[in-house]
């Protein structure tokens, strides 16, 4: 009877074995082939931007090079060439942009959130619906104020626009926002009050007890704020196209826009080995910033939905 | 605990923010609205003509791209929307029932996310390119002859299945990483006792997965659809700013944007701003909408 047992308990172990295995290879595999359909078009671009134009034009396409077939000198041509579009200076012109409006932010939110989260002052149930309700409306709403008002700033000259008024006009709207408010006061709220209370009987200034123990307790947060901000800023197309008038003040993503539309009419083979290598110029760094800062990243994205 | 009152005080730390705002969220909301009202406005000056009810209304409704760009959007929600929700939640539950490669697999599917629309919107109408894209060149091995789909000629259905492609594929990053943070916090007492029920796993996967991460279902869902009313980016990267052949893919947000790029245009700010109105009651009906049926269906 024992005997019988055993072999049941072999079979079912057997099959639930079986069963994990079949079961484990079906996802892997499946999670393998989405993997493959993200990365292909980032493997594209690369591929793409190493070669001659007639290897881009070949009807089957080709998928590996190898090294000594890769064409290097696209990068050098879509960057350094005199007639490519100046892309060295769309990177400075973004980080320029990015540095400025990420600094704004932080400071604008890390003041606002403190007050929100350790402040005690009137409207303020009110003025909190207010941000929440804003943030449900879309913001073309704002975009077509916000271009009438730096356009009367004087800062949207159609013709002869000036550096600073370029990078006042990308900036200065978005020194601020409501998301990171909410965002880091959540964070804000977790210090405890003893703390604060402490730091009064010890006579700390608010402003004291905001900088030296509220910010660097808040600073994974904070930086989450900073990489997502400046990643944003490299990122934006929108509002730079409308109101940066001149080539020169392109940001990286209109650079890149305007070389697409300069050759959509020409033989795209001959330009799209340069195109791509400009797309993955621009793409670059923002992976390695990913790569370097994953955590931070994927932490603040995964909480942004959890507020639901 | 907060007992004090410090009213002066906390409306000084929130100066910077409040100053910002003021200029450019809450004016631009009203004055936005006002235009829509304003018969010949001119945004250099602020002048106008008069007042009108729907005259502007009116206009971005008789405007000859605007019924085609209704129903761009409305295509570009309704199939991209569902779709990468449903691909993301797969994915995520696949993720969340392995341990090895989890977190390669995590940082492959959030590459999307961080990356530049116009950058790979640009490798995106490479891969669709007619005559020597990879996608053409796949279909060949089915016999397919090769379609245009992001040239200039190319016929709007296909312009659109191409677009829908790179929007659902830019749009999984972001669920896939919301629905796995769900997932990693249902409480694993669930789990145990369907075990011990010997639940199936589709069984499990439709009586507790779903139910419980179906707050966060709903959240991204309508998010979501407000982001897909309002795409313009990824096809300008894929197809340009003139919105595919002829402007065959213009969506509301892209009539905002192109009349806006045109400002000294009589009409054009009013056209923009009409259109931008649109957009918000088609937001807001949504959200109401939403609203409404999460709070019969969803179980917290």
């Amino acid at each position: 009877m024992s005997a019988q047992n055993n072999e049941t308990t072999y079979d079912t172990r057997r099959q639930i074995i079986v069963k994990r295995v079949v079961r484990y290879t079906f996802v892997y595999t499946i999670l393998t082939f989405f993997a493959l359909l993200v990365i292909i078009p980032f493997y594209w671009m690369i591929l793409t931007s190493l070669m001659t134009p007639d290897k881009i034009a070949s009807p089957v396409p080709v998928m590996f090079l190898r090294f000594r077939d890769m064409q290097f000198g696209n990068y050098y041509e879509a960057m350094f060439a005199p007639e490519a579009p100046d892309f060295i200076r769309y990177m400075a012109n973004t980080v320029l942009v990015a540095a400025i409006s990420t600094v704004g932010t932080i400071i604008t939110t890390i003041l606002s959130a403190f007050a929100f989260a350790r402040l005690n002052f009137k409207f303020k149930e009110l003025f909190f619906l207010l941000l929440i309700a804003t943030m449900m409306i879309p913001g073309e709403m704002f975009v077509i104020t916000n271009f009438i008002t730096v356009s009367r700033l004087g800062w949207v000259e159609m013709v002869g626009q000036q550096y600073h008024h370029a990078i006042l006009a990308m900036t200065l709207p978005f020194m601020t926002s409501i998301f990171y408010i909410f965002f880091l006061r959540q964070t804000f709220k977790q210090v405890p009050d003893e703390l604060y209370y402490a730091a009064k009987v010890d006579g700390t200034k608010d402003f004291q007890y905001l900088w030296k123990i509220m910010v660097p307790i808040a600073r994974p947060t904070i930086i989450t704020i900073l990489i997502l901000n400046a990643m944003g800023t490299w990122n934006a197309f929108i509002w730079p196209n409308l109101v940066a008038t001149r080539p020169a003040f392109n940001l990286v993503s209109n650079g890149l826009r305007e070389f697409a539309t300069a050759i959509e009419f020409l033989p795209q083979e001959e330009y799209i080995g340069q195109q791509m290598a400009a797309a993955f110029v621009i793409t670059f760094p923002i992976l390695v910033v990913f790569f370097l800062l994953k955590k931070h990243i994927m932490r603040g994205v995964s909480r942004s939905g959890i507020k639901g | 605990m907060l007992e004090e009152r410090h009213d002066f005080k906390a409306w000084i730390y929130l100066l910077p923010a409040l100053i910002l705002l003021i200029v450019f969220t809450f004016y631009p909301i009203v004055n936005t609205f006002m235009i829509v009202f304003m018969v010949d406005y001119d945004f250099l000056y602020g002048d106008y003509a008069g007042w009108t009810l729907t005259g502007n209304i009116e206009a971005v409704i008789g405007h000859r791209q605007f019924w085609p760009a209704i129903r761009n959007t409305i295509i570009i929600a309704f199939v991209s929307v569902p779709m990468s929700v449903i691909i993301s939640l797969f994915i995520a539950v696949w993720l969340n029932s392995i341990k090895k490669l989890q977190g390669t697999f995590q940082t492959i599917f959030f590459l999307p996310y961080v990356t530049n629309a116009i950058a790979v919107g640009l490798a995106f109408a490479v891969i669709f390119n007619r005559d020597y894209g990879l996608f053409n060149y796949l279909l060949s091995l089915f016999g397919i002859d090769p379609i245009n789909w992001v040239a200039p000629g190319a016929e709007w259905r296909f312009s659109m299945i191409a677009l829908l492609v790179f929007i659902t594929w830019n749009g999984l990053a972001f669920k896939i990483m919301v629905f796995l943070s769900g997932l990693q916090s249902i409480d694993k007492q669930y789990y145990d006792a369907a075990r011990i029920d010997s639940a199936s796993r589709s069984r499990v996967f439709r009586k507790i997965t779903v139910p419980l991460l179906s707050p966060m279902i709903a959240f991204i869902t309508i998010t979501s659809f407000i982001g897909a009313f309002k795409e313009y980016t990824a096809i300008v990267g894929m197809f340009g700013e003139q919105m595919g052949h002829r402007g065959q893919l213009m969506t509301i947000v892209g009539l905002v944007y192109e009349a806006l790029g045109e400002p000294y245009t009589a009409g054009s700010v009013s056209l923009a701003a009409s259109a931008a109105i649109v957009l918000f009651f088609m937001t807001l009906l949504l959200t109401v909408f939403n609203m409404w049926v999460s709070k019969k269906r969803v179980h917290y």
